[in-house]
């Protein structure tokens, strides 16, 4: 049942179309916001440059083994003959060389490079995953508080308050080591992947908030307009009011938050780690390395320029990309 | 009005509740042996029993949980090794730094107040000017100096900047003494030098975040019908900018600043960690890794309590901004 015209084209927006809108063709042909949104953003150089360069982030952090086995290098390797005395690398600019492309970890001599790429692995996975997570509860919360309103909304909103008011850092700081000793004992290892669902899991915790905000607003001036009515007069559902009715309509802010969101938890994920919880060693994490690197920032620049610019660039393509799609799939934009 | 504001604080006050019984649940009701972290390093089991008597800990939790509010409201007495009576807002005694909690925080709160205050006076005129000025001039060199400055700065980390500036005017130029802080009462100037590279460190990052928001937020206002009513009708462009569109634009932005400026007060954790100073961030978060229960809990409350008020000040300031919202 589609009473909504609205809804035919937020499906295509959210299948972007497979043909290639050409903008110059003549005539007027009927196009879905989708559709138009996605020209836009294709004409916009900004985002096609930060788009390519994150797919090869990801391509770099997924192929992370493969590129091990090419490179001769893996991660935990150490090159302990290649540091002087000090633990410091030898040869010029961190150690670089053919082997080690850019440089090694003072002290425990790991190739810099690998561990980037793997590190970044384990980043862009815990920042994807919790976005997902953040956005799925976001949304369900902001749906169901703006749409059935009154008390529901008041506890919902309620709800969001407590937790904007829960200091994020000190709770994060309370429970990781807390919820590891409490599976495994305290001479136990916690696995890597058991940290990874903790860090995650407090993601979600906090985050979901600022997306139950936003949509919450959008559904309430969504929700007195003619194709809700329309719906409800013939006797559609809950479930098909909120999903099949509303949710595509709500596209669009969904998505900027979501590409906003991701970011936001690798930056996350790395203030955890300069606080030591996070993620433990051996296990590659960008932003461990981040913060241990630090130190060095006088005696091996080159060990601290290396990833803080590569997280630069990754946040900043981020960031771009979000407000890239926040321009093209605003209908009231002029470009 | 009168209402509206009833009805605000009473929900204030019930959030405040529910953030104290969940970190009540959260902190005192960990698996983990909440005493052993507490007890000075000679610690011998019948000295543990005696803390644990003292602090009350076998009593059920919403006993505990009861105490610790009344103590809050009116006072109670602790334990002759807790420094005996302990007077209204009375949160409790830390064995870990050897003085009530209370005391504790009038000393790091001033610190953490003397960080965030300047900064986000900084970050606001430097971030809203910015992204007015940018609006305005559209499309100009500024513009694109603007948002590049923007952007950059909302992808860098605190950390990480604040290493930097730290390298380079406190190491290698040394303009800026070693960060630390003096009260402003004691040394103005001592004061600003030692909290300088702080200021400067957050304003950068917030700033670049609210250049952005306020563009966005002036472009949209730019393009709505009663600015190109007002400019028709004759009125100065300075005008329609300065009253008319500023007015309407700066509201979303007073929602995210009070928010931030809120809890940037329950502490800035990366800035006092990475500068070395020791604010209510730094305590909270040494608390934590002591185990340190009292003091954990007041700076998880004194937190909430900021950013609640921050909430209540910008309903408020809505009113005063914008006369179509009617408190209600």
């Amino acid at each position: 049942m589609s009473l909504s015209p609205v809804e035919g084209a937020a499906r295509a927006e959210m299948e972007p179309a497979a043909d290639p809108v050409k903008p110059d063709e003549q005539g007027i042909v009927g196009r879905s916001p989708g559709q138009l949104a996605w020209a836009r953003l294709r004409r916009d150089r900004t985002a096609m440059v930060s788009g390519v360069v994150l797919v090869l982030f990801v391509v770099l952090a997924l192929a992370a083994p493969l590129i091990a086995k090419l490179y001769g290098v893996g991660p935990n390797e150490q090159f302990q003959q290649l540091l002087d005395g000090n633990g410091m690398p030898l040869g010029y600019v961190g150690g670089i060389t053919g082997d080690h492309w850019f440089g090694l970890e003072p002290r425990l001599g790991r190739d810099i490079f690998i561990r980037m790429i793997y590190g970044m692995r384990t980043s862009l996975f815990i920042a994807f995953a919790a976005a997902l997570v953040t956005t799925a509860i976001g949304v369900a919360a902001g749906i169901l508080a703006g749409f059935l309103g009154g008390i529901v909304d008041t506890v919902i909103s309620w709800i969001t308050d407590v937790a904007l008011a829960l200091p994020f850092l000190i709770f994060a700081l309370a429970v990781v080591p807390t919820v590891g000793l409490r599976f495994y004992g305290p001479r136990e290892e916690v696995p890597p992947a058991f940290q990874v669902i903790v860090l995650i899991g407090i993601f979600a915790a906090f985050g979901w908030t600022s997306t139950a905000r936003l949509v919450r607003g959008q559904v309430i001036s969504l929700r007195e307009r003619e194709f809700v009515e329309a719906a409800r007069a013939s006797g559609a559902g809950l479930g098909h009011m909120l999903f099949r009715q509303l949710l595509p309509n709500l596209w669009a802010p969904i998505l900027v938050a979501f590409s906003l969101a991701v970011p936001s938890y690798i930056t996350g994920e790395a203030a955890l780690s300069f606080l030591g919880i996070g993620i433990l060693e051996p296990t590659a994490d960008f932003g461990r390395m981040i913060f241990q690197s630090i130190p060095y920032l006088q005696t091996d620049p080159a060990y601290v320029f290396f990833p803080g610019v590569t997280i630069f660039i990754l946040v900043l393509a981020f960031n771009l990309l979000g407000d890239a799609l926040r321009d093209a799939l605003d209908p009231k934009s002029s470009r | 009005m009168t209402r509206f504001l009833v009805r605000r604080l009473l929900t204030a006050v019930l959030t405040l509740f529910a953030v104290s019984v969940l970190s009540f649940l959260m902190f005192f009701g960990l698996p983990r042996d909440p005493v052993s972290g507490m007890c000075p390093k000679n610690c011998n089991a019948e000295r543990l029993e005696r803390v644990r008597e003292e602090l009350g800990l076998r009593d059920p939790l919403p006993e505990q949980y009861a105490n610790y509010m009344k103590g809050i409201v009116t006072g109670r007495d602790l334990g002759s090794s807790q420094g005996g009576r302990c007077d209204a807002p009375c949160l409790g005694y830390s064995y870990v730094n050897s003085e009530a909690v209370t005391d504790t925080l009038t000393r790091v709160v001033p610190v953490t107040l003397s960080i965030v205050i300047p900064a986000a006076v900084l970050w606001l005129v430097l971030g809203v000017g910015l992204g007015m000025i940018s609006a305005l001039r559209r499309g100009t060199l500024l513009d694109r100096l603007a948002i590049g400055f923007s952007l950059a700065g909302a992808s860098m980390q605190l950390y990480f900047v604040g290493a930097v500036l730290l390298l380079i005017f406190t190491y290698n130029l040394r303009i800026t003494p070693t960060p630390s802080y003096t009260s402003i009462f004691d040394n103005p100037v001592k004061w600003a030098s030692g909290l300088v590279l702080a200021w400067i460190c957050l304003a950068f990052l917030f700033s670049a975040i609210y250049a952005r928001l306020s563009r966005a937020q002036m472009l949209e206002t730019l393009s709505e019908d009663f600015v190109r009513t007002a400019r028709a009708k004759g009125v100065v462009k300075r005008k329609v900018y300065g009253r008319h569109a500023l007015r309407a634009a700066i509201t979303p932005i007073v929602t995210i600043a009070g928010l931030d400026v809120g809890s940037a007060l329950g502490g800035t954790v990366i800035t006092e960690t990475t500068f070395g100073i020791q604010g209510l961030g730094r305590t909270a978060v040494d608390a934590v890794r002591a185990g340190d229960l009292p003091t954990i809990m007041a700076t998880v409350l004194i937190s909430a309590v900021f950013i609640v008020v921050a909430n209540i000040v910008v309903d408020l300031l809505y009113a005063a901004i914008d006369p179509r919202v009617r408190l209600r």
